[in-house]
């Protein structure tokens, strides 16, 4: 790192002639960057391969779902809901000494990725359940009449159907996760957000406040383009009216098959 | 071959339990279509989700080719389901999967290969006019094309019986008229045994064999379609004669309904019955079809003769059943013909 937590705290409280001059803003910022990326990027991993199958998991226990259970799905719900109801910060500090046991640190990346992975996962798991409910629960009759595994039903005529309304979904969980870490940054655990409030807000740095602003808003803006586009690229109805449909509807093709 | 034996199906316990289906018996042969037609509410959906086993029965079995399918375990059901195809209602594509995809699920779920399903799957396309269609998305294909890829999905594992629930509901008539004449075919081809679930009468006169009506979890009527339409006391014939609203009696003669009961009515019995009975006759309405190879009608008549039994016995001469349409309910029916379409639309929103 090209900062550390102590001389920033004693270099503190400085008026503008202690400002980073602009030539060493970039080596500043874009290692931030990365760390925030590489942050958010483990995050990611990590609620994707929870929150799937536990998304999918509180779907089915609810009532007419493969594995219907009342107790269960409660439980498992008001988990859910105690994970997204803290407010982040609160979070974070309150599970502290869990972080140490599983990190043995409180501070840094290391520290960051497990409060943000446990929020992250409780956003998600909701977020997948909805996906899920979106999908006609008639396909599941169709699975299961095809002679489908529970497992199967669940692949194809639940997860397969609902992936671009996941993919929506992991879209706004990964901004609010980059969010999350500028969040993560107060303690200590670098990224953007911590340059962020370390230079831009104790320092008064306005030009560096700037440069994170305009890079995060940047990031969130790439973030939601590929979202978008994976969106529209895994829908096949997305409104898309291609040349081979005009053709499918014109009714001299249709009579033809009738016929 | 299919057959339900006293098969019941309850829901909930005490005070909530309700019985859906009560103690249903009916079987059906390979090469028959079998319709089930009934009210909204009469059970038909609980009925279709116990024939292919997604739900179980409270008591009583279904058996297919001899095996009571009812005692089965949970994977051995599994399993049993494949031997019966289903047809869905026309939601039952999944929009993800091109037809070709969608028709390759059965055979993704019993974990055949891909180079031998995509063999199979050509194949029924082809069996159902959709070889063109391959990789078209549901979304891109009319609601009959759709229809059309649910029955080669429903035969991808070569099931001996085929469910049809509300297959052709919500199609335009063209649609239902292809996807009936679809099924006509494969019956004959494959040999398959068809249960047909339907609240559309007119459906039924086209592809139904036999027909039973389900009312309130009972089967209250059932036979063969040509028998129940030749029977002029069926509650279930008369339901599936076509309905028409006769012409104004002239004054002075009384209204009769004549219904083809049997195979032997000549073509020019109008003529006969007129000479036999040294009368004129007033046609007012009639209705006269083949349906399955057999001659089937009705015709509602003006006469001025004023013996009724020798209306009867000269009809009957002709294999036909006369009925004398009480002068009261002539009135009424000619009063309640102005408020004919307000009831069909109650209809109409109760099917709905």
């Amino acid at each position: 790192m090209s900062y550390s937590f102590t001389s920033l705290v004693t270099v503190g409280f400085h008026s503008a002639v202690n400002d980073v001059p602009f030539d060493k803003i970039p080596a500043l910022v874009f290692p931030a960057l990365g760390e925030t990326l590489i942050m958010v990027g483990i995050v990611m991993v990590v609620v994707v391969l929870v929150g799937i199958p536990l998304g999918a998991l509180l779907h089915n226990l609810a009532p007419g779902g493969l594995v219907e259970n009342k107790g269960a799905h409660t439980t498992v719900s008001w988990i859910v809901s105690i994970g997204r109801s803290l407010p982040f910060l609160i979070l974070m500090a309150s599970i502290m000494p869990f972080t140490r046991l599983i990190t043995g640190t409180n501070i840094g990346i290391a520290a960051a990725v497990v409060p943000m992975s446990l929020a992250g996962i409780a956003f998600f798991t909701r977020i997948v359940e909805n996906s899920l409910r979106s999908v006609p629960p008639s396909l599941v009759r169709v699975a299961r009449a095809s002679g489908a595994s529970k497992l199967q039903v669940v692949r194809t005529a639940q997860l397969s159907e609902a992936v671009p309304q996941i993919l929506g979904g992991l879209t706004i969980n990964t901004i609010a996760m980059i969010e999350y870490s500028a969040i993560a940054g107060t303690i200590g655990a670098g990224g953007i957000g911590y340059v962020a409030v370390t230079y831009g807000y104790q320092r008064f740095d306005n030009t560096v406040m700037l440069v994170t602003i305009v890079i995060l808003v940047v990031t969130v803006a790439l973030v939601q383009l590929v979202g978008d586009a994976a969106v529209r690229l895994t829908t096949p109805y997305a409104g898309r009216s291609s040349k081979r449909m005009r053709k499918a509807a014109a009714p001299v093709s249709e009579r033809a098959l009738a016929a | 071959m299919i057959s339900l034996d006293k098969l019941t199906k309850v829901f909930g316990h005490g005070d909530t339990r309700t019985v859906v289906l009560e103690d249903l018996n009916f079987s059906v042969s390979q090469g028959e279509i079998f319709a089930i037609v009934g009210p909204s509410g009469a059970g038909k959906s609980t009925l279709a989700q116990c024939i292919n086993l997604l739900e179980r029965p409270t008591s009583g079995s279904v058996i297919v080719n001899g095996e009571n399918l009812s005692t089965l375990n949970e994977e051995q059901l599994r399993i049993a389901r494949r031997r019966i195809g289903t047809i869905f209602q026309s939601d039952g594509l999944f929009s993800r999967r091109t037809a070709a995809q969608n028709v390759a699920l059965p055979l993704e779920y019993l974990g055949v290969t891909k180079a031998e399903a995509h063999h199979r799957v050509a194949e029924l396309l082809d069996r159902v006019g959709l070889s063109g269609r391959a990789n078209f998305y549901p979304h891109e294909l009319s609601g009959g094309q759709r229809q059309r890829v649910g029955i080669a999905r429903a035969l991808a594992l070569r099931p001996s019986v085929l469910l049809a629930d509300e297959a052709t509901s919500g199609l335009d008539p063209d649609s239902t008229a292809s996807i009936v004449s679809l099924l006509k075919e494969l019956r004959d081809d494959l040999g398959l045994a068809i249960l047909f679930i339907t609240h559309e009468m007119d459906t039924v006169l086209k592809v139904a064999d036999s027909v039973a009506r389900l009312d309130h979890g009972h089967i209250v009527e059932s036979g063969a379609l040509v028998d129940l339409l030749r029977n002029p006391a069926s509650t279930l014939g008369q339901a599936l004669r076509p309905a028409h609203i006769p012409a104004t009696l002239p004054v002075n003669q009384t209204q009769w309904e004549l219904v083809y009961a049997s195979a032997a009515v000549p073509s020019d019995w109008f003529s006969t019955l007129s000479v036999t009975l040294g009368s004129s006759i007033s046609l007012l309405g009639a209705s006269i079809e083949t349906i399955n190879g057999s001659v089937v009608g009705k015709a509602t008549i003006g006469l001025d003769v004023a013996q009724d039994e020798r209306v009867i016995a000269a009809a009957r001469g002709l294999g036909l059943v006369a009925q004398r349409v009480p002068s009261t309910e002539v009135s009424s029916t000619t009063a309640s013909s102005q408020t004919e379409p307000s009831s069909a639309n109650k209809v109409l929103e109760n099917a709905a």
